[in-house]
């Protein structure tokens, strides 16, 4: 896999001045955004401020209209590719084959990763997500939040250091936030930089070093997570999305 | 190499399992074949004419039921924004789809073939082998444009009616070809008697290669 280089001043995922428009409407109207190696961002914000627009820029599934996008020293425009093999994306969708097997499913991601050793990087990353026992399983048969936690281990087979996730916690139960809460416990543990998308303020807040708020395609506000507390970010929430 | 091969394994092995394409294409073929087969007099001269034609319609029909299909299922659960985050050139999963495909329609063409054969009176002993080359050269023609406009049509809300519309129009000359050469092979006579029709043919399939494979990363991007 390759090395993460990460500008002098530590910074692995820049956005500057970035616009995205979809015909007449426009997602994203200059979003500024910076994210240090090791750091977990989490960007909240209501149905419809950009933030899913927000993760596929970053993920290079979409170009900016105007603006500029860094990761790891790459532009998203120019090497897409390297910037792929760099980054693992979570979603509220799994992004799996109903179809296959979760051994199978993994295989495949892996094998369209460029893994050298596919079965065994599969069933390693498949036992770190605690699904060793429903591996042979077609994913069909999953429950929401085992399908989660297949999706986990699809993003992290090739080892990225930057991880993006867009709503992970949707659909999931009590149970299942709970064991994914602890999943990503896990993954910023192994030291990447993280940047999730959510508007559960709860579960941002526990987890992230540092918080903003994406309002109407803008950041709207920025802090570090331990300078603000649940109930007084909930008011400057509820104010900066106009509610 | 190994990039394509995953994403033709993955096809074959969904397909195995819900054999959701290649059982719709063949009930759709066969059934053309066989309306056809009474709509027509043996006797009738029309045949030796009309005939490549409606083996040509049952290919095309039953093609374009499962090239909708194809890329529908990569849609169910977004699965195939799970590939478009790998670092994987986009020409690469055009080729890996468009062979799954060619595969699954070349399928079904050899199972309704010898049904052809049966039902049209025809004796292929001695021209098989450049019936199948024919077969063969207009299937990856008709499969390449077809991927593509399978892709293009995925974030539509009326693919399954866009598909035939946007295909048909562009694969005329591969159709055209395609029946002229069989209708010459079917009758007895030799490729060369079809005019240029070889070499629209095989010019039409390398160019149709060439630009669906180029054309397929701007179709997917948002």
């Amino acid at each position: 896999m390759d090395t993460i280089w990460v500008e002098s001043n530590g910074l692995v995922i820049i956005a500057e001045s970035v616009t995205k428009s979809f015909g007449n409407i426009q997602a994203l109207r200059g979003v500024d955004l910076k994210v240090k190696k090791g750091e977990f961002l989490t960007v909240f914000g209501p149905n419809g401020a950009g933030k899913t627009t927000l993760i596929k820029l970053l993920a290079t599934l979409t170009k900016p209209t105007s603006g500029k996008v860094i990761i790891a020293n790459h532009d998203i425009k120019k090497e897409p590719d390297k910037v792929r093999g760099l980054i693992g994306v979570i979603s509220h969708d799994a992004y799996l084959y109903e179809n296959l097997s979760a051994i199978e499913n993994i295989r495949f991601f892996a094998s369209l990763y460029g893994v050298s050793e596919v079965q065994g990087r599969a069933i390693e990353v498949i036992r770190q997500v605690g699904l060793e026992s429903r591996m042979h399983n077609l994913v069909r048969t999953f429950s929401r939040g085992m399908k989660q936690r297949l999706a986990v281990a699809r993003a992290i087979v090739h080892e990225p250091k930057i991880l993006l996730l867009d709503e992970p916690y949707t659909g999931l139960d009590q149970h299942g936030s709970r064991i994914f809460g602890e999943m990503l416990k896990w993954l910023k543990s192994e030291n990447r930089t993280i940047l999730m998308t959510t508007h559960n303020i709860a579960e941002g807040l526990e987890i992230s070093d540092r918080i903003a708020i994406l309002s109407a395609g803008r950041i709207a506000y920025e802090s570090e997570t331990n300078k603000v507390e649940l109930t007084g970010f909930k008011e400057i929430y509820f104010e900066k999305v106009g509610i | 190499m190994t990039k394509i091969w995953a994403i033709v394994w993955k096809d074959i092995i969904t397909e195995l399992r819900t054999k959701e394409l290649f059982s719709s294409m063949l009930t759709f073929a066969l059934l053309i074949i066989v309306i056809f087969n009474f709509a027509f007099d043996f006797s009738s001269e029309l045949i030796p004419v009309a005939a490549p034609a409606i083996l040509w319609v049952a290919f095309t029909f039953a093609g374009v039921l499962g090239l909708g299909r194809s890329f529908a299922l990569e849609k169910e659960g977004n699965s195939i924004l799970g590939i478009l985050l790998t670092p994987t050139d986009r020409s690469l999963i055009f080729l890996g789809k468009m062979i799954s495909n060619a595969i699954f329609v070349f399928m079904v063409e050899l199972l309704i073939l010898p049904m052809f054969v049966l039902f049209f009176n025809y004796n292929l002993s001695h021209s098989l082998i450049p019936l199948l080359l024919i077969v063969f050269l207009g299937t990856i023609g008709f499969v390449a444009v077809g991927t593509l406009f399978s892709a293009m049509a995925l974030n539509t809300k009326l693919r399954e009616v866009l598909l035939p519309i946007l295909l048909f129009p562009i694969i005329i000359p591969i159709i055209v070809s395609s029946v002229k050469l069989s209708g010459a092979i079917l009758n007895g006579k030799t490729m060369g008697q079809a005019g240029t029709a070889l070499q629209v043919l095989v010019s039409f399939d390398v160019i149709f290669l060439v630009v669906c494979s180029i054309v397929f990363e701007y179709v997917l991007e948002e």
